[in-house]
């Protein structure tokens, strides 16, 4: 939080409740919008304002990699499915009041855990301190690497396993192959010689009658 | 007079002038890279391309061409379909020109001049280009067409595809510089033609130009426009200024990625004769005039392939993204870090 530290840093408080309020209007848009697609924008847009915050807080690595996962990949292909789906707006609506105590409880879990954190002086934000603000010229994403390479080296390897793992269940789980689809073989396609489909006929010329 | 060179000298305004220089001149650049296109294009194909509107004294017919089509597109009616989403419509073409615009923050033009000299200057060039994706797919839904959407859905699947083989080639460059820093990047390239990274990386340069041209969208992997199957695909129902800007973006962007190549693979700033003639030569000294020289070499290479290639068959440009790019990517960051590992070649790898 390094938000509150600076004297001078009007600007810096301007830009976080701009981006705050952004936010908080983006993740409602998220949950009230009744278009599919509007709602999958909006959360795009929470996503980016959210870069922006942790931007402020000096994190820019994890800002920059928020954006270029979720927003340039997981997002889009989310948007992608959205569209193709082209749900129903009554369709969506059908289950409203049967799952809605469930949404309720989940939101007051939710609530009841901010205010927590927020209420309790003990363990709320007040008794954290804020770190100082870092010279411009500190690389948070160099120390990252760092740390990522030698501290957390065999946890970060881990990480890299079980993905790999979870991509080849995902194909293996996926992938069929289905008999009498049409499809080229393109190894086939390029070995092929003249001499397997052409025949050249020499024709004798015949006779003028 | 004081009042106003201190408020001038204002690190805000000073950046915003920047900002503005920079943007202004990336517009200028398009219209005149229309220009060296249809030149081209049209000497390739024995026309002679535009050479009616304006001429500076008789030299350079047709010089200001772009300027005429966009005054043409300026007066013209922008119509929006009556069942289209009426405000993502008109917000598309903005999604897809602000992240064109806005990755130039970090493309080193000259030694001094870059607008924002960050350490994660690579990732946030990957980032803002893997959003430029919003405004196409954004397009292709909201006009609510089906060859708009076709063209949506090609272009997303396209992007995503060599999105994965362009970070991997630059996960070479990087381990090969040590820096994710553009500037970096550069600078760890100085010492003449042969220490450029293109020498020692030639696979991943040649997979990262291919992936720059699909990325972009531009022939022969213009699937998502196809005017032959699809029409003109997302923006098939816009006109007017709505369409110049999908223009500017898509120009922008090659701009962009011509740009890169330059600084990842050819040196950027530094000048090809560096080390080879005496350093205070002015043809040895970095400057902006190489990677303008650079830069407009790759512009051409766009033009050429255009005029050369047929399109690609969809799913040839799937496989080739697929199974052809990613693999060589991985193959040579493998041959790289053993190559670093022997000390084989330039590598400023720390330990």
């Amino acid at each position: 939080m390094a938000l509150s530290t600076g004297e001078g840093d009007v600007f810096v408080m301007v830009l976080f409740y701009a981006y705050s309020a952004v936010l908080v209007a983006a993740a409602l848009g998220v949950i009230t919008t009744r278009n599919p697609v509007h709602s999958a924008l909006c959360l795009v847009l929470a996503f980016f304002t959210s870069a922006g915050i942790w931007m402020l807080i000096e994190a820019e690595f994890l800002a920059i990699v928020l954006v270029l996962v979720y927003v340039g990949a997981v997002m889009v292909l989310f948007l992608f499915v959205v569209m193709m789906l082209d749900v129903g707006v009554e369709e969506q609506r059908r289950g409203f009041t049967r799952y809605a105590w469930l949404g309720w409880l989940t939101a007051s879990v939710v609530i009841a855990e901010l205010v927590g954190v927020i209420a309790a002086r003990r363990v709320g934000v007040d008794a954290t301190q804020a770190p100082a603000p870092l010279p411009a010229d500190y690389s948070s994403t160099h120390e990252l690497g760092t740390v990522l390479y030698t501290q957390y080296v065999y946890a970060f390897e881990l990480a890299a396993m079980l993905l790999l793992v979870a991509i080849v269940a995902a194909i293996a789980l996926t992938m069929r192959r289905r008999a009498g689809v049409k499809m080229q073989e393109i190894a086939r396609q390029v070995a092929v010689r003249p001499a397997d489909r052409v025949r050249i006929v020499k024709v004798e010329a015949e006779k003028r009658r | 007079m004081q009042p106003l060179l201190d408020f001038l000298a204002l690190p805000v305004v000073q950046s915003t002038i920047w900002i503005l220089v920079v943007t202004i001149s990336v517009i200028l650049a398009v219209a005149f890279s229309v220009l060296f296109e249809r030149k081209i294009i049209g000497w390739m194909q024995l026309r002679k391309g535009p050479n009616r509107v304006g001429s500076l004294f008789g030299f350079w017919p047709g010089v200001f061409q772009a300027f005429a089509d966009v005054l043409k597109l300026l007066i013209k009616e922008v119509v929006i379909p009556a069942r289209a989403n009426r405000v993502l419509f008109s917000a598309a073409p903005i999604i897809a020109l602000v992240p064109a615009l806005a990755t130039w923050a970090v493309v080193p033009l000259s030694p001094e001049l870059v607008i924002a000299d960050i350490d994660a200057g690579l990732l946030y060039v990957l980032a803002l280009t893997s959003t430029g994706i919003y405004g196409v797919i954004i397009a292709g839904w909201a006009t609510n067409s089906k060859y708009a959407m076709l063209g949506a859905m090609r272009c997303g699947a396209q992007i995503i595809a060599y999105e994965i083989a362009m970070g991997f080639a630059l996960v070479g460059v990087v381990m090969a510089a040590g820096s994710l820093n553009l500037g970096e990047i550069v600078r760890q390239q100085s010492g003449g033609m042969l220490t450029w990274n293109i020498i020692w990386l030639f696979p991943l340069a040649i997979v990262y130009i291919i992936s720059g041209v699909a990325e972009t969208n531009r022939a022969p992997f213009d699937v998502a426009e196809g005017e032959s199957e699809i029409v003109a695909g997302f923006h098939v129902e816009y006109s007017g200024i709505a369409f110049a800007l999908f223009f500017l973006a898509e120009y922008a962007n090659m701009l962009l990625i011509s740009a890169l190549i330059a600084v990842f693979f050819f040196g950027g700033w530094l000048s090809p004769f560096d080390g080879y003639l005496p350093a205070d030569n002015w043809l040895a000294q970095p400057s902006f005039l190489w990677l303008g020289i650079k830069l407009s070499a790759f512009m051409f290479l766009y033009f050429w392939l255009r005029a050369t290639f047929p399109r690609y068959r969809y799913d040839q440009i799937m496989r080739l993204g697929w199974k052809v790019l990613i693999p060589v990517t991985l193959v040579w960051i493998a041959v790289e870090g053993v190559m670093a590992y022997c000390k084989v070649g330039p590598w400023r790898v720390a330990g």
